[in-house]
């Protein structure tokens, strides 16, 4: 595959790989994916707009230059100011992070000057690059602060520098996203119009999705983060009607199908801290609307919960052979659950705990397996 | 309106700080942008309201305004385009009237509504497929429909602002945003004494009855998307 290095949300020429519940492998336009949506079934996609969650300054008690990258909250709360975050030390974005250097040395009750912000390092977790930080001052202030320092993540394939209107998708809401929920790029008003008039529905969920990879395979191998997540009365709602009327729902996002499998649909708060992957049962997502994803990614171990090894290695062939586009601004798949199929072929545990527990002390009890009662 | 989030432009001094005023005294929460930091938190401090710093016919400040709005609101209901620039002062015939001077009543009037409704919107159509309703009130003017000589830059940019605010609604009826852009009449405002400096202010409009007809017509637009 290729990767798109342009910043655009939605390219003329996008295109769409379909895998059918019935294995077939077809290719379309990506403006033609509502063509796939029945009436009955219903999309939901992640309405929340992405954090400028790139913040660069310097460690206050040896004056070296780094760069935050939060990645991940316990809570939606505004007054939650306290994330975990990777580091880097010198260089930007233009240096792949395979080759970025590690920050300085830090220990917990250092402080780090970030623009107009001050952060205090909690501790480490677990890793040289992975800290947990906390920011001084008034929640309002350091919303302000973020607002105004902070850069979006940038890619070293990106052609150019993102701004934020680059990372927000069309229904971007609340900011609570450290990076582009980018499945949501292929939405726009008028392919929501346009479900709507095919007797579909449109929903959101609101979920802080986390950093996609680190170049550091230790870390990587410990993503995604657990991610905090809102579920809507009215989405939980339609969500019910949808399954009760014999739709399908179709998730926008990989991190959509973990958050809407962790609430089991219904409404409320919590934080989605399990594995999708081969021998997970799908209870509540029927289809997936994501990006193309290659074997090595994490994303792609989700798509194994949809359709067996046979299926997508077809995919990744069709993806290949017609250089598809790939990363947040490529093309996209939709992949439907082939029903009734034994997808394991390795069978792991559905549920992998172990990053769970690594940040256990951090997400203060918050680490729950089923959604609390609504905020 | 207790629960109402409110996000105002222009709220610090004439027509934009009676609005905050006004939804405060309604019980809504109100976030309000301006350019002025001191102003801000003055009046941020004395209504209870959240102030935000910045410039809405800057591109660059649009999106880090919108995040801070929602993030101190937890989401919108309404959005009230207020701050507006006159084009040139003193008043000018529009043959008069600078390139530059057109280009500044544009990206305040028309252009940073644009880029702040559609950064929001987001926003309000979650709250609108929530039940609560969305509302955009854009502050439009007799200058939108009538020819008066040297208010070429305001008037033509407030009748941009004007068929922009039909056409968002007819487009965003169907996701249950609702755009209203009503004139508040010749008001004692800041704005006002630097276009006509010479007017009689006894016979201008408060601000405060202004923005009591207003929030009127926001409520009544709230109430008929919940019928």
């Amino acid at each position: 595959m290729i990767a798109a290095s342009a910043p655009v949300q939605r390219p003329r020429d996008a295109r769409l790989l379909v895998i059918g519940a019935a294995r077939a492998v077809t290719q379309a336009a990506r403006v033609e994916w509502v063509d796939h949506v029945r009436p009955g079934d219903l999309v939901v996609a992640n309405d929340a707009a992405t954090l400028p969650a790139s913040l660069r300054g310097t460690h206050l008690a040896s004056g070296a230059p780094l760069e935050v990258r939060l990645a991940g909250r316990a809570s939606l709360a505004t007054e939650d100011v306290s994330f975990s975050a990777v580091l880097f030390g010198a260089g930007d974005w233009r240096t792949r992070t395979e080759e970025r250097a590690l920050p300085p040395p830090l220990a917990a009750g250092d402080r780090l000057a970030l623009g107009p912000l001050v952060a205090t390092v909690q501790g480490a977790l677990g890793h040289p690059r992975l800290l947990r930080l906390r920011f001084e001052g008034e929640p309002t202030a350091v919303w302000a602060g973020i607002a105004r320092h902070g850069r979006p993540i940038q890619y070293a394939y990106m052609s150019q520098a993102l701004a934020l209107w680059d990372v927000w998708t069309p229904i971007a809401a609340l900011p609570v996203a450290f990076e582009a929920p980018s499945a949501g790029f292929a939405l726009d008003w008028r392919s929501l119009a346009r479900l709507r008039s095919r007797g579909a529905d449109f929903a959101t969920i609101t979920l802080a999705a986390g950093i996609s990879s680190t170049g550091d395979p230790a870390l990587d191998a410990r993503l995604p983060l657990a991610e905090p997540y809102r579920l809507s009365a009215a989405t939980a709602a339609a969500i019910g009607d949808a399954k009760g009327r014999g739709g399908r729902i179709i998730a926008v996002g990989t991190t959509v199908v973990r958050a809407l499998e962790h609430s089991g649909g219904r409404a409320g708060s919590g934080v989605a801290d399990q594995r999708v992957g081969p021998g997970t049962e799908l209870g509540v997502v029927d289809a997936l609307l994501t990006g193309t994803h290659e074997p090595q990614e994490n994303h792609y171990q989700l798509l194994r919960a949809f359709a067996d090894e046979a299926t997508l290695a077809v995919a990744s062939a069709a993806l290949e052979a017609g250089r598809y586009r790939t990363h947040e601004f490529g093309d996209s798949m939709l992949v439907f659950k082939t029903p009734g199929a034994v997808l394991s072929n390795s069978a792991p545990p559905k549920r992998h705990r172990a990053w769970t527990q690594v940040l256990a002390g951090f997400l203060r009890g918050a680490a729950v397996s089923s959604p609390s009662a609504s905020a | 309106m207790t629960d109402l989030k409110v996000a105002i432009t222009g709220g610090t001094s004439g027509l934009g700080l009676a609005l905050v005023r006004e939804f405060r005294r309604r019980g809504a929460r109100v976030a309000f942008v301006a350019r002025t930091a001191h102003t801000v938190a003055a009046v941020a401090q004395k209504h209870g309201a959240h102030g935000i710093v910045g410039d809405v016919a800057r591109k660059e400040d649009i999106h880090p305004v919108a995040l801070q709005m929602t993030a101190a609101l937890g989401g919108l209901d309404v959005l009230v385009n207020n701050a507006s620039s006159l084009g040139p002062t003193p008043l000018a015939l529009l043959a008069d009237t600078e390139c530059e001077q057109l280009e500044l009543a544009l990206a305040t009037n028309v252009l940073g509504p644009f880029r702040l409704t559609k950064a929001l919107l987001g926003a309000l159509t979650a709250s609108a497929r929530e039940g609560r309703g969305a509302v955009v009130l854009n502050i439009s003017s007799d200058a939108a429909i009538n020819a008066y000589a040297q208010w070429g830059a305001y008037g033509a940019s407030k009748a941009a602002l004007a068929q922009m605010s039909a056409i968002w609604d007819e487009e965003l009826r169907a996701e249950g945003v609702r755009f209203l852009w009503l004139d508040p009449g010749d008001m004692d405002t800041p704005l006002h004494a630097l276009a006509l400096p010479d007017a009689d202010r006894t016979t201008l409009k408060r601000p405060e009855r202004a923005a009591r007809e207003l929030v009127d017509a926001v409520e009544a637009a709230l109430a008929k998307e919940h019928a």
